[in-house]
């Protein structure tokens, strides 16, 4: 269980524009959202010592960030191999470190060039091994396929519909176009939604987040140093990682996942919220991990915002729009914002809870849930000011 | 066996999946089985996850089970190696004898796959080495 309720903070974030094509490296997108966060908090690359970041072979080592940044004395640098599941996973191992002493000042990224450079889930590997011997022969290969499989289970337990699930694209894409950092910014209505062309049934384009080149990055410290820098603090009141039996390693370890209409949310529930001391109903903004729409019940269900099946209904008659009980997703998420992979939310929620986020803030916003993952494991942490 | 080469995506038996893969090429479904707690799974690796045995044995199954859930896709990926092949369905099974695989259901209209729907396995030879296990209605 979570100890370290209050004790560590987020005081910078950064980021570079989010395109389909950015022109650039991969290392230039890290190294520029690193600096970014940096000068944000007040600090020089001088007082980092740590970074932290994760990866599918797809981005750069943090040892050089750290080196195209100038750092002599990265003490901790660490590649995490993962996907949206590490997303918050990375803040808990910067924390870690920096309570184990390894470092002080820790900067979390994730940096890739996921249109114009390494497209995540289009393997065009015909050799399949180790357990892709049992998905890619048969034509199983996309996380949009992966994740459809979930997601049909889920219809068939509860009578979960499409147009259920669009509410989500709907009022994601009206956040959006409130974010200046978004790629999608035009809003959509439920039928653009309903007549998006179909990709792999239950999933219709609009059901499926965006491509992006981009990078983001979150400067995570003691909330003793916190106090003096630039921004109020948003501290960290918890955070958990993990999933159920037969984890594996999320994407299509599904096949061992006894019930597909619930995710690794509903095993780090206790934890999160007994950690942070508080529960879904303090919540007052969510940016919840949305690779899919329908990933985003799955959460709702298994943090206990609702019961199980609940989640379509839950969502409905504008209880996630801006001025609802619990606005989702106010930078337009994954879905319409970019695919910074998860970490795009945190900077969100930093954004938030600093009262900084412009037209789509939410008033009085104080606390705010972060989540990472949408399979069989991922991660998540509760913010406030 | 087809004319052309076979361009899709195919297994690379190792170690722990060979047993898997020559039966299939034998017309057998077989599911591997953990010799200290009898414990079945698919698909095989060394150490069993519930009792850690590595010793198992290999159990031909009757090939029928029923559709756990299942997608239909329609926009292939990669885009030239599945163009020919959409709309077709990839489907979770959870076969008889208590265990879980994925396959494609073929014989059927896409749109027909319902929860549930009883199937059974039909095997398609894809190279000299390689034979698919996939399902239909039954």
């Amino acid at each position: 269980m979570w100890a370290l309720r209050d004790k560590y903070a987020i005081v910078g974030t950064g980021y570079t524009d989010y395109s389909k094509n950015s022109g650039t490296t991969v290392l230039n997108l890290a190294t520029e959202a690193c600096l970014n966060a940096v000068s944000d908090a007040g600090l020089t690359p001088e007082d980092i010592d740590g970074l932290v970041s994760f990866q599918f072979n797809d981005s750069v080592p943090a040892m050089s960030v750290a080196g195209a940044m100038g750092i002599e004395a990265a003490g901790y640098a660490v590649d995490i191999a993962g996907g949206g599941n590490a997303a918050n996973l990375v803040v808990l191992n910067a924390i870690a470190a920096i309570e184990a002493g390894l470092a002080k000042n820790v900067l979390c990224y994730r940096a890739m060039n996921g249109r114009s450079g390494f497209r995540l889930g289009g393997s065009r590997d015909m050799q399949a091994h180790g357990i892709t011997q049992f998905t890619a022969p048969f034509g199983w290969i996309s996380y949009p396929q992966a994740m459809a499989m979930w997601c049909r289970r889920h219809m068939v337990k509860y009578g979960t519909t499409s147009e259920q699930l669009g509410t989500l694209a709907v009022t994601f894409r009206d956040n959006a176009a409130l974010n200046p950092r978004a790629m999608q910014r035009q809003p959509i209505s439920m039928d653009d939604y309903l007549s998006a062309r179909p990709i792999v049934d239950p999933f219709r384009m609009l059901d499926i987040c965006l491509e992006s080149d981009g990078a983001c990055a979150v400067l995570v410290t003691s909330a003793e140093r916190a106090k003096d820098l630039r921004h109020t603090p948003v501290y960290i009141m918890s955070g958990a990682n993990g999933g159920g039996a037969n984890q594996g390693d999320d994407l299509f370890d599904c096949l061992r996942w006894e019930d597909h209409s619930e995710n690794y949310s509903a095993y780090i529930a206790d934890d999160l919220w007994g950690g942070a001391g508080v529960g879904p109903e303090d919540v007052d903004v969510a940016e919840i991990y949305d690779c899919f729409t329908y990933s985003v019940v799955a959460q709702l269900e298994g943090l206990g915002f609702c019961l199980p099946g609940e989640g379509p209904d839950f969502i409905q008659g504008g209880r996630i729009a801006r001025d609802g009980a619990l606005p989702l997703n106010t930078h337009g998420g994954l879905l319409s914002e970019a695919y910074i992979h998860g970490l795009n939310h945190v900077v969100e929620a930093v954004d938030q809870l600093r009262g900084d986020a412009g037209p789509r803030q939410i008033p009085g916003a104080e606390i705010a849930l972060t989540t990472a993952g949408a399979m069989t494991v991922g991660s998540a942490l509760v913010l406030r000011n | 066996m087809n004319s052309m080469p076979y361009n899709k995506p195919v297994p690379v038996p190792d170690a722990d999946t060979e047993p898997f893969w020559s039966a299939c090429r034998e017309g057998r479904l077989s599911v591997q089985c953990c010799s200290g707690c009898g414990a079945k799974r698919l698909p095989p690796e060394r150490f069993c996850p519930k009792c850690h045995a590595a010793e198992s044995e290999w159990r031909d199954v009757s090939g029928r089970g029923k559709v756990y859930s299942w997608i239909v896709v329609r926009h292939p990926v990669p885009g030239d190696v599945y163009a020919g092949d959409v709309p077709y369905v990839v489907a979770l099974i959870d076969l008889a004898e208590g265990v879980r695989m994925a396959s494609n259901i073929i014989d059927c209209d896409p749109d027909a796959v319902t929860a549930e729907m009883a199937v059974e396995v039909v095997f398609e030879a894809v190279t000299d080495d390689i034979t698919l296990p996939k399902f239909r209605p039954s």
